[in-house]
């Protein structure tokens, strides 16, 4: 009679052994890249596998998963989901979603294909494999599931093009670009640890949070369906960092560098998710701030404690994140407001039950700084007057984004800061992405900027108008103002349809 | 037949698919999931950095194979996978090698092989877990450097069916030693040392550093998998399915061998489509498969002999021509 083998030891005798030191080809050969980030392993065997999943039993859950998923797909479309939704304008969030995160969301399953090959250890490879297809999973299903917003509502049919190209999705697009431009481990600690581990709660739960209260059940279903794979890509994330930690002491001040810039690098892709938080949710789900002490400050602050007997300490720039979450969400609408003549999805003026709202959340900030500007805004669109900014933003060099931010002692006063490279100057939002480009000037000053890239004539031509068209933006349909959009108008008319449909029956 | 039908609210809508697909149809209408699912997927321009780790590319960049496509999307996967249909169809297939392994473990029918055949099956089958665990490292690697999701939605799909291949196998290893784990040492052992394989684990070796990834691609899916599945399952196992128990073999090893035929559906598109583009196409792919190809045949030689002895070259010769057969269909001279 055979023995019974346990999961463990199932997945061992399946897995490990699989892989061998090679002897025709030298393994710095077949495997280039694992050390000259200077990062030592001395023992790939001690890593521990946190899921012990086979590819059989990978099969048979995801497929299990996709089917109960796209059952609700079809149904959604079939029987028009979209009229659930809580308000038209919820759907600018999907949008972003779709422009600024499926495409790194593609990136992901490519560089972990990457990683998966470029790893000596089976362990994290095998991992880091599944976690390829996984990514890939994530952007199918999410083109399938948003595919039906596509048919009727704007901003959502040239997300490809449109990520590579338009201003603001260069902060996405240049966050993922400089970590699979690092080196594996980099890349590990920078997305499977910073981002994955630390960071998630604050970007895919907010999402599908919002498309919980916002009534957007295709959403919120590939959130649910998505979240066993997201647990995976965590326990990972940690599962890495301790590891490396673990082998060798000389590896603690590399991760050290690699967490302090990747913090600021993803908290400033979060300033995003902020703003849709804060503004873009018809419903809210809970204010920026509150998620930010939730979810970083209470879990990461735990983190932190746990990673110090390593002698791992807390990114330094935290503190200033702390000092500007009572103002991020609303900086980064103003910048926002002002350019969605040039964005692929709506703002509009903030109501009063809104603004009461956040006044509520931020009473330091907002009734002092913030609703004066949006009061003055919305006198001015009153008068016909709809302010929109047509000079050029400047973009820091570093995450892309315009120079909106303010010092962090100071939120009346815009920060600046600057630094000189072979003759050249280079211009940032605050000290975080002063030192991620110090570090690494090489690296950043071959960044694609947006703005620069316009006026140097590379984006179709020297008006906005032929900016956009380059863009493949429907002029006056997927930007400006929600008020009086194409969108606007076609919400009331279906659900007058709808309602004439109900009251025929 | 009489039909019913159930009437629901149509609402008009403002278009059918994404401008991608619309510009590549010709017109705005609905697009099939396979489509929406990979069609463009792939970023193409305007990266920020170069990898610090190859800053002479970019981070996808079509220099990384010297084969030249005018749309790089032509390439498309005759099965029409994307992530749901994939895991959905290989749930299924495995769920039935499941069934048969349970079969042949509840009957005790690995008793029933006949002792001398079942020593050669260990010898010839098992090490090809480390073949296959090569193959899953080469697909992730066209993965990582190919261009276009059209290739490389599949090929990810490939690096999950060679790790399930290599497991497959180690679940046959352990049908026949007990779950103890000895026959997977013993074919590690034999991947590493034993006279017979050192050929076939060098030309693995080899393709580990291969730089052009379509290259890797003509090597491993094309040349190497061609040589192997072929020798293994059709010959290999014809050999022994005479003998008491042979079938059995037959039995677990159903698995491996589906998956390879539906598999050569979709190398065999890819590979037509390039070949077809370009004289220049067809010289390149002509001249990696004319390398691989009896690379492979070489190298498998000294196992084919250990297996049939006296029969050996002549099955080699047999696997080599019907390759080539199917590499002329393909455009391959």
């Amino acid at each position: 009679m055979a023995k019974k083998l346990g999961l463990k030891q199932k997945y061992q005798m399946m897995t490990r052994g699989l892989g061998w030191d090679t002897t025709y080809q030298s393994m710095d050969k077949v495997y280039p890249f694992d050390k000259f980030e200077g990062i030592k392993v001395h023992d790939w065997d001690a890593w521990e596998d946190p899921f012990r999943l086979t590819m059989d039993s990978y099969w048979k859950l995801q497929a299990e998963k996709e089917r109960k998923l796209y059952a609700v797909i079809d149904s959604f479309a079939q029987n028009n989901g979209h009229l659930g939704i809580s308000d038209p304008r919820y759907l600018n969030a999907v949008k972003l979603f779709i422009q600024g995160v499926s495409p790194l969301e593609y990136m992901a399953h490519r560089h972990f294909a990457h990683v998966a090959r470029n790893i000596r250890g089976i362990g994290p490879a095998v991992a880091a494999q599944m976690q390829s297809l996984d990514e890939l999973r994530h952007a199918q299903t999410q083109i399938h599931t948003i595919s039906h917003y596509n048919k009727f509502f704007d901003g959502i049919h040239e997300w490809r093009h449109m990520h590579d190209r338009v201003w603001y999705l260069s902060v996405p697009k240049s966050f993922f670009d400089d970590a699979v431009t690092a080196g594996p481990f980099e890349f590990l600690t920078a997305i499977s640890f910073s981002f994955e581990y630390l960071l998630t709660n604050l970007l895919f739960v907010p999402f599908m949070s919002g498309a919980a209260y916002n009534g957007d059940l295709a959403t919120v279903t590939f959130g649910f369906s998505a979240q066993s794979d997201e647990s995976r890509h965590m326990t990972l994330g940690l599962e890495v960092i301790k590891f490396l930690l673990e082998q060798d002491e000389a590896n603690v001040p590399i991760i050290q560098r690699w967490l302090d810039k990747w913090f600021w690098r993803g908290y400033r892709l979060l300033t995003l998710v902020a703003m849709m938080m804060d503004y873009l949710l018809p419903k809210k789900i809970m204010s920026w701030q509150e998620a930010w002490e939730m979810y970083y400050e209470e879990a990461g602050g735990a983190l932190f404690q746990d990673l110090a007997r390593y002698g791992i300490k807390e990114p330094m720039s935290a503190a200033v994140a702390r000092k500007e979450k009572n103002r991020l969400s609303s900086e980064a609408w103003a910048i926002f407001y002002q350019y969605t003549h040039a964005a692929a999805f709506h703002t509009w003026d903030i109501d009063e039950e809104h603004k009461a709202w956040l006044a509520e959340k931020y009473p330091e900030t907002f009734d002092k700084l913030y609703r004066p500007r949006l009061d003055f805004w919305e006198k001015e669109a009153a008068a016909g007057r709809r302010f929109y900014n047509n000079a050029l933003p400047q973009l820091c060099t570093v995450c892309q984004i315009p120079m909106g931010f303010t010092e962090p002692d100071d939120p009346t006063t815009i920060c600046f800061r600057e630094s000189e490279y072979k003759g050249e100057h280079y211009h940032f939002c605050s000290d975080g992405c002063k030192g991620i480009f110090d570090n690494e000037p090489e690296k950043y000053v071959q960044s694609w900027l947006p703005v620069h890239q316009i006026f140097q004539g590379n984006c179709g031509g020297a008006s906005v108008e032929d900016v956009l068209k380059w863009y493949r933006m429907n002029l006056g349909a997927d930007n400006l103002d929600f008020s009086g959009s194409p969108e606007d108008k076609f919400w009331s008319e279906w659900h007058r349809t709808a309602s004439r449909a109900e009251a025929a029956e | 037949m009489t039909t019913i039908e159930i009437k629901t609210q149509s609402l008009e809508p403002r278009r059918h698919t994404f401008g991608n697909i619309a510009r590549r149809y010709g017109a705005d209408k609905s697009a099939s999931r396979y489509d929406e699912s990979m069609l463009d997927l792939q970023a193409d321009v305007n990266f920020h950095y170069r990898p610090i780790w190859a800053p002479e590319y970019e981070i996808f960049d079509k220099a990384r194979t010297k084969i030249e496509m005018a749309d790089w999307y032509t390439l498309r996967d005759p099965r029409q996978l994307y992530y749901a249909t994939y895991n959905i169809q290989r749930s299924q297939m495995v769920q039935g090698a499941e069934q048969q392994l349970a079969f042949v473990e509840k009957r005790g029918l690995v008793d029933t092989v006949d002792a001398g055949w079942a020593e050669t099956v260990k010898s010839y089958l098992l090490p090809l877990r480390h073949f296959e665990w090569g193959a899953n490292l080469n697909s992730l690697q066209i993965t990582n450097y190919g261009w276009g999701a059209a290739v490389t939605v599949p090929t990810c799909f490939e690096a999950g069916d060679r790790l399930g291949m290599a497991q497959h196998i180690s679940k046959i290893g352990l049908l026949f030693d007990g779950n103890s784990g000895d026959s997977l040492d013993a074919a590690k052992d034999a991947w590493m040392n034993a006279p017979e394989w050192q050929a076939m684990r060098k030309l693995v070796e080899d393709s580990l550093v291969v730089e052009d990834w379509f290259e890797l691609f003509v090597a491993q899916n094309l040349a190497m998998d061609g040589i192997v599945y072929g020798l293994v399952h059709d010959h290999f196992d014809a050999a022994g399915i005479a003998k008491p128990g042979g079938m059995v073999v037959t039995m677990v090893t159903e698995f491996p061998k589906t998956w390879f035929a539906e598999q050569t559906r979709w190398v065999d598109a890819v590979i037509k489509g390039v070949v077809a583009e370009s004289a220049g196409n067809a010289g390149l792919v002509s001249g990696w498969f004319a390398d691989w190809s009896k690379k492979a045949a070489e190298a498998m030689r000294p196992v084919a002999d250990k297996v049939l002895g006296a029969d050996g070259a002549a099955a080699v010769a047999a696997v080599s021509a019907a390759l080539s057969e199917r590499a002329k269909k393909l455009g391959i001279g």
